[in-house]
């Protein structure tokens, strides 16, 4: 096991240095990447902006309050697109037989599609996310005592466990359905785009779902919320805005099964 | 008795296939990709491994790899579970496949190449040899800098055989090598797998379509149809059993008459050229003189017999 995952560390830091050189050969490309990628992310927080020339709040929440929903979701979620996103490939290697290249070599097959083409461009989205995330900061009224100061790093680590899951189940699905990569798209690209407005404003079935079935709640509402001082809609008990580690943990072991339970059905039915 | 690399006993491959059949129902059916095959290949023997479209050439190949896990039987290559010791054994087989590369499509070869490399952590003085003797071999000096999906068909191979012989593999798995490449490609990757068993002594195992590969590689054929073994001899036997035959395409002067020399008969006439069937096992030789020293000749060349004729004969006679 320990062997497994230092090979597997190893084998995605070696892909993925090799792609970073090959990215960066091209550096005039590169930066409109990232610049292209930036933007184009960017927007949805201009949306919100634009939102807010009209109200002052958004279902109880300031502007400030929503740019810190956004921030630690979009900077969750960049971060697990940076690391696991080329996942989404996954189902077009089953279709077109490559995949019998990875398994005929000696790393184990989850760090070689994830570091496949690794897209440093993918950094686009990340720094406005975190950007957003500081301008956040600045300007929302919070009483920063020290366990929210922890509490906000484990928060968007959380998310990128629990993002990275959902990555890695959508993965798994498509060892079965070639084609799905649009599923875990709309848990993920979805999902951020849900986080990025208050609990608040939705359906208290729809937050019911994000919390019990995938539980985007834990990426940031629940979590966020108590730092802001927000009672939670489902009136759950008080520890579960801590609870985003644990829930993350379990998380990627369910993604961890799912992943060796498709590997699995590969290897048996090769197709 | 020599020291076997690859052994399979009884292996066998089940897939089973759900067919729509009306509206909602589906039916389960049960494909038998492969049945009970048993062989060993002893070190240091080529081996062709030969049979129709889907006749379970690829689905072994699979298993041997560790990609296909069987569904019982036993398999062991270099000592291994294949399936249960997927990573272990990738150190020790090289794999290529013919019909897709194993390569990084977007970057040039020779990033390919380091990155084996570091994966298969191979020591900076054997890998410098090994490439050097590759790119001198197959003629890859000027592609080291080429994107791999900028190559030709036939350059692409050559790069993917360089790939996997860079860690040393004590196997070679070739999944038809040769298909869709010109006759220089051919020749050429023919004589590098020759020298490369010859010389270090690499266990190969090859798929092909073309008997010509086999004919100048192989000693050891086996042929498997319907996922059983129906051959395991070498390729003269498989001729004579099969009573197949070779085919003299004869360009005459002008039309004439079907022809008649011993050793042949004339199986086809099409104006001045003539198509002449004689037993693969023989020698062309006799028969070309015969012909030249009683009618005009122009042209002439030889064609091998199709897998396909020779196993469908092997059927008829059996």
């Amino acid at each position: 096991m320990g062997e497994r995952l230092y090979l597997g560390l190893r084998g995605y830091g070696l892909i993925v240095a090799m792609w970073v050189r090959a990215t960066l050969a091209y550096r005039t490309s590169f930066a409109l990447m990232v610049l292209g990628s930036f933007v184009s992310t960017f927007l949805n927080f201009v949306a919100i902006m634009i939102m807010f020339t009209h109200t002052d709040v958004l279902g109880g929440f300031t502007v400030a309050e929503v740019a810190l929903l956004y921030g630690t979701s979009a900077t969750s979620l960049g971060l697990a697109d940076l690391l696991l996103g080329s996942l989404d490939r996954l189902g077009a290697r089953v279709r077109d037989g490559t995949m019998d290249a990875l398994l005929v070599r000696p790393v184990p097959v989850f760090a070689q599609v994830t570091a496949d083409r690794f897209a440093l461009r993918r950094l686009g989205r990340i720094s406005q996310g975190v950007l957003v995330l500081i301008w956040a900061l600045t300007q929302v009224d919070v009483d920063w005592t020290w366990w929210k100061l922890v509490l906000l790093p484990v928060t968007v680590l959380s998310g990128l466990g629990i993002y990275g899951a959902i990555y890695t189940c959508g993965a798994a699905f498509q060892f079965w359905a070639n084609d799905a990569s649009e599923v875990q798209n709309a848990f993920t690209y979805g999902g951020d785009t849900l986080l990025q407005y208050p609990p608040t404003i939705f359906a208290k079935d729809l937050v019911w779902g994000a919390t019990f079935i995938i539980p985007l709640a834990f990426v940031n509402w629940l979590p966020i919320g108590r730092i802001l001082g927000r009672e939670d809609r489902l009136g759950l008990p008080g520890w579960v805005d801590f609870a985003s580690p644990a829930v993350a943990l379990i998380a990627c072991t369910i993604a961890g099964f799912a992943w060796r339970a498709g590997l699995r059905g590969y290897r048996s039915t090769g197709s | 008795m020599e020291e076997a690399v690859i052994e399979l006993d009884e292996l066998r491959k089940t897939f089973v296939v759900r067919r729509r059949a009306g509206r909602l129902k589906r039916t389960r059916h049960e494909v038998h990709a492969v049945e009970s095959i048993s062989f060993t290949v002893p070190r240091g023997e080529m081996v062709g491994y030969i049979g129709p479209n889907g006749a379970g050439k690829s689905t072994t190949i699979k298993m041997l790899t560790g990609i296909l896990t069987p569904s019982g039987g036993r398999v062991r290559v270099a000592g291994l579970d294949p399936s249960r010791e997927r990573t272990a054994l990738a150190q020790r087989i090289g794999v290529v496949f013919g019909q897709r590369t194993t390569l990084w499509w977007d970057l040039p070869l020779r990033d390919s190449y380091q990155l084996m490399r570091r994966m298969y952590r191979i020591e900076e003085p054997r890998f410098r040899k090994n490439l050097d003797r590759c790119v001198d071999l197959l003629d890859l000096g000027a592609l080291l800098d080429v994107p791999v999906r900028q190559l030709s068909l036939g350059q692409r191979m050559r790069g993917d055989i360089a790939a996997a012989l860079l860690h040393d593999p004590e196997v070679l798995y070739l999944d038809e090598p040769t298909i869709g490449l010109d006759v220089i490609s051919k020749a050429k990757v023919r004589e590098f797998l020759h020298d490369l068993n010859a010389e270090r002594g690499t266990t190969v195992l090859l798929t092909t379509h073309d008997l010509t590969d086999i004919e100048q590689l192989c000693k050891r054929v086996m042929v498997i149809d319907h996922g059983r073994l129906v051959y395991d001899g070498d390729l003269g036997g498989l001729h004579a059993i099969g009573e197949s035959e070779r085919t003299l395409v004869v360009d005459f002067e002008r039309e004439l008459p079907p022809v008649s020399v011993d050793g042949a008969r004339t199986v086809r006439t099409e104006g001045p050229r003539q198509w002449l069937a004689f037993p693969a096992g023989a020698s062309a030789a006799p028969v070309v003189t015969a012909l030249a020293e009683r009618y005009p000749l122009v042209d002439l060349s030889v064609r091998e017999p199709d897998i396909e004729d020779v196993i469908a004969r092997m059927y008829a006679g059996a």
